[in-house]
């Protein structure tokens, strides 16, 4: 208990202080500004961090990480452009109260939610990340073994662009973490006698490369639209009816958020997406939602904080990076020459107790800058992309370099950038690369110790009763799409039109580009939360569609399996009602070189609280 | 840039794009294999496990290429992205001989002006204003040890 208590003492140092609050501002800009997400962010960050204490590094990482939560909401309420994936599902009755001039109480009760949630989530993560550390120092190799491969599984199989691709990448990442000297031989593999490769390829560069500068330059390419930014918020707090309404919905998403939080692969997005069906399965009048309906707001922006809060426990407390922007944090640790595990709660309590009581401080200071200082965070919509780009490109270049003093380094930057670009490109996502390359040496080293273990024997690993359990986990997550396909292609999906059948497992996570941007296909004026989000490519963002077809889905196995509490059980409702109405697709503005928030004539303009963003309306096409 | 495409999204390359990306999967995977097989047992296992892998994905990345959603093409803006990469590339070249301002200076104009089609005012501006907050902040306030040149 004592060394909770310390931990503010920790908090309080002004060095922590500034820290804090510098991370909680990029977060909150980089969620108001489209493109950039918290994984890229911090990646490009990175070399910042070096000159810190790991306390400081990791409290400004986190900052930027729950702080992007924040900030995203507001372009989703204003604009209808999701800032973040996380924020997708709350455009849908968040824009609507913005119709109706009450964009104000949307963000206020959104602002609300999130401090809520994130609060709760911080006291449970306090109470629950000791009691799993302590639970995890039993664990030896076999149990590392399979926990890192559940993680990899889990995270592929929630990820964007399919599964296949997804594992595809996390076996390219597993593949570059074997570069350099074996652990146990010493034996020098794939360094193609080069001497830069010998000690095996920095984190660094493959996450600000893939992350940062694949983002930016995939962005360089994308048209969009420009964004105009709203003149001015009226009203930011909600009124007590509102709050009444949503009180309900606050604490739900708290406990949505936290749950899925914790799973490998859950997250921001996903805990959003299920939060809001659950609202909207749990309202007596659900078809409120999409209409303004104010738990629709309150319910997502709640479980994404919450989750983002609570995703921190796997990393703290077993070492294990649940989304790739913990894995980005991961890798900043290990840079620190901390090893996050279930000892860095008793060896290393200053570091844990500080980042977890810093996200206190945060979320307050987050609550008073999305409520009285909102209308600054607005006015940011106004710089332009092109203006962002080559500052975002010169501090990943620039920064790359200080890392080693290596000029080496900014070339493997700008190659994993290109590498990061392709892959988008061709619909892989990033993500699960990078969190395979983090936890490649740790599962290689454990598997081969547990096999020594074993004395090579594989079902060694069923012998111990905590890897036996996993084990099973690890093979469910792979048999059970497998089989539904399998049923499925038995019996075939008789719906040929956009309609999933009732009872489809639809949240299929497909994301139609693991990009930047965030991209609803929502029917029409109809709350549906299932469009096809391409989440930010750090956040292993549970892209999710309408239930394409058959044929498809089964590939693409949604996060169906990953908890009972997972949206899908909602799609049957909402899906009928993409059949026949057209979607609206947005591409959120990024740093692009189409400049975001160049003047534009535009009715609305004048005067109205909000302005309205074009949308280019067009006809769904069944997908594929 | 210059004129607003129908869709945001560049359009999708044909099911053969698919079948290139599968057919890159293989060849890397292959690669593992015999890099893998040079090694032998010991270091050389987990590679092979993992080339073993990648070749399998790729074989069912290849087969499902057809109905996969296929990927973007590349278009004239994708010019945008070579030229991107290319200032970048120029950048590295020179920075550690003539230090840091000048390329970054080049390269925020280029950006600014040509990528970003921003006017000459603004680019002009913007691009000194980098080198300036960059100077300042790398050599003067964080004493990093970048190659500069005053």
């Amino acid at each position: 208990m004592s060394s909770v208590i310390d931990g503010f003492a920790v908090v309080l140092e002004p060095t922590n202080l500034l820290y804090c609050l510098v991370g909680v501002v990029i977060g909150m800009l980089i969620g108001v500004l489209p493109g950039l997400g918290p994984a890229a962010t911090i990646a490009i960050l990175l070399p910042v961090t070096f000159g810190l204490e790991p306390v400081t590094a990791v409290i400004m990482l986190a900052g930027i990480f729950y702080g992007a939560q924040y900030g995203g909401t507001i372009t989703s309420v204003l604009l209808r452009l999701p800032g973040e994936a996380s924020s997708v599902v709350t455009v849908f009755d968040g824009h609507a109260l913005a119709r109706q001039g009450r964009a104000g109480a949307a963000l206020g009760i959104a602002a609300i939610g999130s401090f809520v949630g994130g609060t709760l989530s911080i006291i449970a993560l306090t109470l629950v990340a000791p009691v799993v550390a302590g639970f995890a120092l039993d664990f030896g190799p076999p149990e590392y073994t399979v926990l890192a491969l559940l993680g990899i599984m889990l995270v592929s199989t929630i990820s964007s662009g399919g599964r296949i691709r997804a594992l595809t990448a996390a076996a390219i990442g597993l593949l570059l973490a074997t570069v350099g000297r074996d652990d146990f031989t010493s034996a020098e593999r794939f360094t193609f006698g080069n001497l830069s490769l010998a000690d095996g390829i920095d984190f660094v560069p493959i996450a600000m490369g893939l992350f940062g500068l694949g983002e930016i330059l995939y962005n360089l390419e994308e048209r969009h639209r420009a964004v105009q930014a709203p003149t001015k918020v009226t009203n930011v707090w909600p009124s007590r009816a509102d709050l009444r309404q949503s009180s309900g919905a606050i604490g739900r998403g708290s406990v949505i958020g936290f749950v899925l939080g914790i799973l490998p692969g859950g997250g921001a997005v996903l805990s959003s997406l299920a939060a809001y069906a659950l609202e909207k399965r749990r309202s007596k009048h659900p078809e409120r939602f999409g209409q303004g309906a104010i738990e629709g707001v309150a319910a997502p922006e709640t479980a994404n904080n919450a989750a983002a809060t609570s995703s921190f426990i796997p990393l703290l407390s077993l070492g294990i990076p649940a989304n790739a922007t913990m894995a980005v944090i991961f890798g900043a640790l290990l840079i620190q020459g901390v090893t996050p595990g279930p000892q860095l709660v008793t060896e290393h309590p200053e570091l844990f107790w500080g980042v977890v009581n810093s996200m206190y401080l945060g979320n307050v200071l987050l609550l008073i800058m999305s409520i009285p200082l909102l209308g600054v965070f607005v006015r940011i919509l106004r710089v332009r992309a092109a203006v962002l780009a080559p500052i975002t490109v010169l501090i990943t270049l620039v920064g790359a370099y200080t890392v080693n003093n290596s000029v080496f380094d900014i070339g493997l930057v700008i190659g994993f950038g290109v590498l990061g670009y392709l892959m988008k490109k061709a619909g892989f996502d990033p993500g699960p690369m990078v969190l395979a390359f983090v936890l490649g040496s740790l599962l290689e080293t454990s598997l081969r110790r547990s096999l020594l273990l074993f004395d090579g024997d594989l079902t060694g690993f069923l012998s111990r009763p905590i890897s036996g359990v996993l084990a099973a986990a690890f093979l469910a997550v792979i048999l059970l799409p497998l089989a539904r396909t399998l049923l499925r292609r038995r019996h075939p999906d008789p719906a040929g039109s956009a309609v999933t059948e009732p009872g489809d497992p639809a949240v299929t996570a497909v994301a139609s580009r693991p990009s930047a941007s965030a991209e609803i296909v929502g029917s029409g004026a109809a709350a549906d939360p299932f469009g096809p989000a391409s989440p930010e490519a750090g956040d292993t963002g549970a892209a999710v569609a309408p239930g394409p077809s058959a044929a498809t889905s089964g590939e693409r196995q949604g996060p169906g399996t990953a908890s009972a509490e997972s949206p899908g059980t909602a799609s049957a409702e909402s899906s009928g009602e993409a059949a026949g109405e057209h979607a609206v697709r947005d591409k959120t503005a990024t740093t692009s070189t189409e400049a975001a928030g160049r003047p534009h004539d535009e009715p609305g303009q004048s005067g109205a609280p909000v302005t309205q963003p074009v949308h280019r309306d067009r006809h769904t096409e069944e997908p594929e | 840039m210059t004129t607003e495409p129908a869709d945001d999204r560049p359009p999708a390359a044909g099911p053969s794009a698919n079948l290139i990306a599968a057919g890159v999967v293989i060849a890397l995977g292959a690669v593992a294999v015999t890099g893998a097989a040079g090694l032998g047992s010991g270091p050389g296992t987990w590679p092979m496990v993992i080339g073993v892998a990648l070749v399998i994905l790729g074989l069912i990345l290849a087969v499902q290429s057809r109905r996969a959603e296929p990927p973007e093409r590349f278009t004239r803006s994708s010019l945008l992205v070579v030229a991107a990469v290319a200032s970048m590339i120029a950048y590295v070249a020179v920075i550690a001989t003539i230090g840091f301002e000048i390329p970054t200076l080049l390269l925020a104009f280029v950006w600014l002006r040509f990528l970003g089609r921003e006017s000459w005012r603004t680019s002009i501006a913007v691009s000194a204003g980098i080198v300036v907050v960059f100077y300042a902040l790398f050599v003067g306030a964080l004493d990093v040890t970048i190659p500069h040149l005053f």
